[in-house]
This record gives structure tokens, sequence and C-alpha cells, in this order.
């Protein structure tokens, strides 16, 4: 049981698994095929089934979008890969005129099952255009389902999940889980789409979080135990379909919503999960609802300027406080942590 | 070419003929509540290119695409079904005329400017890969061309040598725009292009697509990569609806009538008759019987299920 691998290692283990199974998985995008691998979780599938199944292709992002739908539309399964999830705006064309809407609009069992990984990258100076997360873009429309794994068990089991599957599926990865270890199982399994994943129960206040923000949940959970705030981490897992049967439950349990998400404020997902519980667990509310996401800039390269602007532990541990109405003790942090993650990018 | 072709060509011209005639005539009834792109005056190029594909092969087309899918064998009553909205039309009713689609005969389209050049690449990359003889066949008009998935998509069907073959019906307008306000002489694709050996050619001249068509898919089917043939043809109604529009300003009355001089099916009736592959009154006959059928068909459609409440949400993820 003690086998333990990174995230960016689960995800190399469920191409390898998929391609193995199902010779129609492909891997497209540009540098799949180089010797970096997408930080190493392409290497192992074009070193297993060649060029032929791991393709290369050039900085076409629309095109080579389209060319995977084509493929996918003759059975064929592909991954599709962008090493920077920004990139993904230069294929919105094909992901969501024609993916998100070909079965609805062609029938016939016609199906475009592409998967595509967008990588979310943070920190490090990337600024403005190497490290946003468009999860919300892409959750707006509907024909697509869009997860953002938070953890290696998750990552493996979503991306086996969906090259199972009809539906085209957007996946959000996390740059900063790349080399978050856990245990992994070494076989096939899956994680359901539309299914979310409580981390920890608590009895006071939920925190619905997505993908690197469920971790800085889980710190800010322990913190403020200690002063008798019990909270609940809620992981959506994937935000299209979203399980609001879950998180309502949680909230009507425990009165108190607070939402996190690694993106903006406006239409994001933090604020369609208020929405929904706005909507349909308005009267259970005891405070409320808080919305930690970015601030209302694009994000800047300067290291100062990019500790104002990433939200993590230290704002879920105030909004805590804020909304079971306690004072927060002084000196309860020192300074911000510093970054100590040096890449690679 | 043997007269058993050219009498497949010329009845695939006049099916598709007559039926948009259907839709123009009734056009105004509106039952058809869906923005119509007429072929009429265009075709000779989907019927001289598609006579060459077999049932494996697969085609896409843009928003123009009544043509293509008329001559890939679509039902006529399914055409009219479609374009009433009803349950049982083509694509149940969701897609209209712009997005005419029977998987079961390998033919989609979908009206975004260039948007199934790439696809059309992908289904030709799959055939590659799983080793077949298919072919991949795609329409776009001349203003397709200009969205950058085109330059994308020839640059990887190169590189890969995938059997494709671009189509561009250039009928010299984008809506109601010439294409000398919008191309330059030598375009920034030619680069692009002379890898392909592109070619133009006569649009309005079926046996002449017919030819290079079958020369273009001959050679894709034999490995040798990726085609590209211009077609020069006009199309005679309004961008968008059943209308003429020479009063409106971005073309003349002179020039239409011009094009209709050159007017690919009624061309093409007169060498039928000459070459005695069909009498004077067995063509007047098969026109009559395919007038009635579109008559029929679009009677029958107005008589559909439509689709209920239910069906909104049926196939949605």
């Amino acid at each position: 049981m003690s086998r333990q691998i990174t995230y960016a290692q689960a995800i190399s283990e469920a191409t390898v698994l998929a391609m193995k199974k199902d010779p129609n998985v492909l891997v497209m995008g540009l540098g799949v095929d180089d010797v970096k691998g997408i930080f190493g979780t392409t290497l192992e599938a074009r070193k297993k089934f060649g060029l032929n199944r791991v393709i290369g292709t050039p900085a076409s992002e629309n095109a080579m979008t389209g060319v995977a739908i084509g493929a996918a539309l003759n059975g064929k399964r592909p991954i599709f890969v962008h090493a920077r999830n920004d990139f993904m705006f230069l294929a919105l064309d094909q992901i969501i005129n024609n993916a998100a809407k070909w079965k609805y609009v062609y029938g016939n069992d016609s199906v475009v099952p592409i998967v595509v990984r967008g990588i979310i990258g943070k920190g490090w100076g990337q600024g403005p255009t190497h490290s946003q997360s468009i999860q919300s873009v892409m959750t707006h429309f509907p024909g697509i389902y869009v997860a953002m794994p938070s953890t290696p068990y998750i990552a493996k089991g979503i991306l086996m999940k969906s090259l199972e599957s009809k539906v085209p599926v957007i996946i959000f990865e996390h740059r900063r889980l790349y080399d978050f270890k856990q245990y992994v199982p070494e076989k096939r399994y899956t994680v359901d789409f539309g299914k979310a994943k409580i981390f920890k129960r608590g009895k006071d206040v939920t925190v619905v979080a997505t993908s690197i923000l469920v971790h800085q949940a889980l710190k800010a959970a322990k913190i403020v135990s200690d002063f008798g705030i019990s909270v609940e981490v809620v992981d959506p897992v994937t935000i299209s379909p979203l399980d609001e049967k879950t998180i309502i439950a949680s909230v009507k349990k425990t009165g108190r919503l607070i939402c996190a998400d690694t993106s903006w404020l406006r239409c994001g997902v933090a604020s369609e999960i208020s929405a929904v519980v706005a909507e349909k667990a308005f009267s259970f509310l005891k405070a409320p609802i808080k919305r930690i996401a970015l601030p209302e800039c694009p994000c800047p390269v300067s290291r100062q300027l990019e500790e104002f602007f990433y939200k993590d532990y230290q704002d879920i541990v105030c909004a805590c406080f804020e909304i079971v109405g306690k004072k927060r003790p002084n000196n309860l942090f020192k300074e911000k942590e510093e970054d100590l993650f040096l890449g690679p990018y | 070419m043997n007269q058993t072709t050219r009498k497949k060509l010329f009845l695939s011209m006049l099916k598709i003929r007559r039926v948009e005639e259907q839709v123009v005539s009734v056009y105004g009834q509106k039952q058809m509540r869906t923005p119509t792109h007429l072929s009429i005056g265009q075709e000779a190029v989907a019927s001289g290119v598609c006579a060459n594909l077999t049932k494996k092969d697969q085609v896409f087309a843009s928003h123009r695409c009544h043509a293509a899918f008329l001559a890939r064998g679509g039902s006529v009553d399914q055409f009219f079904l479609e374009l009433c909205g009803r349950k049982n039309g083509v694509n149940q009713g969701r897609g209209g005329s712009a997005h005419l689609s029977d998987a079961s005969k390998g033919f989609f389209s979908s009206p975004i400017l260039g948007g199934m050049v790439p696809v059309a690449t992908g289904a030709a990359l799959s055939f590659k890969l799983n080793k077949t003889k298919n072919v991949a066949v795609v329409f776009s008009g001349d203003a397709g061309l200009e969205e950058g998935v085109f330059a994308e998509s020839v640059n990887f069907a190169l590189l890969k040598k995938l059997p494709i073959v671009f189509i561009c019906e250039n009928n010299l307008y984008s809506t109601n725009t010439h294409i000398r306000y919008r191309q330059p002489n030598s375009p920034i694709f030619k680069r692009v292009t002379e890898l392909l050996k592109p070619k133009q050619i006569n649009g309005n001249d079926v046996e002449k697509v017919y030819v290079d068509a079958k020369k273009a898919v001959d050679s894709c089917r034999r490995g040798k990569g990726p085609v590209f043939l211009e077609c020069l043809t006009y199309r005679f109604r309004e961008h968008v609806g059943p209308l003429y529009d020479y009063n409106i300003g971005y073309r003349t009355k002179k020039e239409v009538f011009d094009w209709e001089k050159r007017c690919p099916l009624s061309l093409y009736k007169r060498k039928i008759l000459k070459l005695k592959i069909m009498s004077k009154k067995s063509v007047e006959l098969t026109d009559k019987k395919i007038m009635n059928e579109a008559e029929n068909s679009y009677a029958k459609a107005l008589k559909g299920s439509w689709p209920t409440e239910k069906d909104l949400m049926t196939g949605v993820y």
C-alpha cells in the first residue's frame, strides 16, 4: 500500500494504461513528443507507443483541435495537451462550436470524445497570459465536461474515466500539483464525473475549493480547528457536471459557505456555486456566502505583486473567522510564506 | 467519360436545382424558419466531386451545404423535415439548413467559416492511421480560406501526407463583398497552395470538375497526400435567403445574367441531349418527376411531427 507516485506520474500512468487498453487512444499537442514530454507526463507513452500515437503538432491550436475532433469522429480518442491552458483560447472555436455541439446537433450516435488537458501555471512571474485558470469559460457551455483534479488519485481516475466516456472532457491540471505525492493504485480505476469528494468532515463551515485550493482549504481547516471552528472541505472534482447535491447537503448541515476558486470572481466557478446554494439552500444560511477568488486584474509578473495576487490558506482562515463571527487572533500568521517552487515551468 | 457517369452527373445537378427551387418557391410561407444559403448555380462542383467517392469516404461542408448533402445521397424527405424543424429531420430539427449532416452517409457541415476544414483533416488523419484507402473531402467557400485554420490544416495535411481533397467553391462573394476587396491577387497562402499543386478549374463545367476531382481523389487513395482544387463558380441567389439581390448594390443585374448564361445545369443539359444520353422527352419526364418529389417531400415535411419538450434535453451530456 505504500506505492507513492506524483500527480504527473499518475497522469502518465493513466495515459499509458488507456493506450494499452485501447489502440485508438492518441496523444496530440505541441511538445507532447519532445524530450521533456509535458513535464514528463507523455514521455512514457511516447517510449511505449511511438510517434504514430504520440503526435507532436505545429503551433496551430484551433486547427489541431479540429483535427482531433475529426479523428475522434472516426473512432480515435485523442488526448490534446496544452502545456499552458491559456493556449486553449486559440482552440475555443473548435471546442465550443464543434466538439460541444456535435452529438446534440448531428446525432446519429455521432460523437467526438476528445480529452483536452490544459495546465494551469502559477507564480514565478509567468504573468498575465501564462498563468490563467480558464475553467469558468469552458464550464459555461453545455456539451463538454470540465474537471479540476486536486490529487494524483483523482488525476489518474478522471483521465481514465474521460478516455472511456463519450463526452468531450476538459481537464485542468495545476502545475503546482505535479510533484504532489500520494498512494495511487497501480491498476486501472475511474473517478466519476459529477461526484464531489469530501476531504474533511466538519459542522460549522463548508469550504468548497477547486484544484490546488483544496489543499489550502485543508491547511486552513487545521489552523481554525484550534480555535473551535469545524470546517468541512468539499472538492467538486468536476465543475461541469457539478455535484449540487453534495454541496447543498453540506451547507444545510453547516449553514455557512465559503467558495474558493483559482480564477476570477465575475461569472466564475465560485460565483456559480454560490448562486446554486443561494437558490436552493438559502433558508439554511446563517451568514452571507463568502467567495475567494483572484483580484479583478490580470496576473502581474512582479514577485511582490504575485504575493498580493494569489489566494491561499491565509485568506481561507480569515474568511472562516469572519463567517462564524469570531475575532481572529492577532499574529496568527507571520509573513506570507516564501514561494519555494522553482519550476521547471 | 462513359454515358452512365454523364447521366449520373446530370441527374445529380438536376435534383439539387429542383429541390432548392422548391425551397425558393415555399420559403415565403415561413414554414422553414432557418437561414438558408442556396447553392443554385453551383451544382456542378458538389456533383462532380461527390460522384468520385465511396460510401466510406467522408465529406465536410460549410453553410452553403445543400448541394453537397444531396450530391452525397442525402434524403430529400429528411432534408425538408429538417428545414421545417421537425423531429425526423436529418438532424432531428436541431441543425437546420446550415448544419445538414448524416453520419450514415459520411457527411457533416457547419456554418462557422473554415470550421470543418481541420475536422476533415482529422478524418483524413484517422484514415491514414487506420491504413484505409478512404479519402476526406472538404468544401469551403472562398471566404472560408481566409480563416487561419485553413493554412494550419494544409500545413498539417502536407506534413503527414493525409488523404484529403480541399475544394474551394469560389463563388466570388463573401456575403455581399467581392473577393477583390478581401484577398490580394497573390494571396498570403499561395506559398502553401503551391505545395499542393493547386489548380483553378471552371466550376460550372461538371465534367471538368468530375475529371479533376477524380484525379485528386485517386491520388489521395494512392497515398500521395492532400490536393487543392479551386472551382470557379457563382451563386445566383442572395447570400442567405431565396431571392435575387442585384438591386441592393454590391453586384449588377448584368453580372448575374452573364453567369446565368453559364448555368452549369443548362450547359450540361444541352450536352446530354446532343450526345443522346437521354432523349428530350426523358429529360422532361425526369425533371417533372424530381419537381413532384420535391413538392411532395415538402408537403410531407409540413405534416411531420414537431419535436416535444422532452426532445429538448435528450442526448445532452
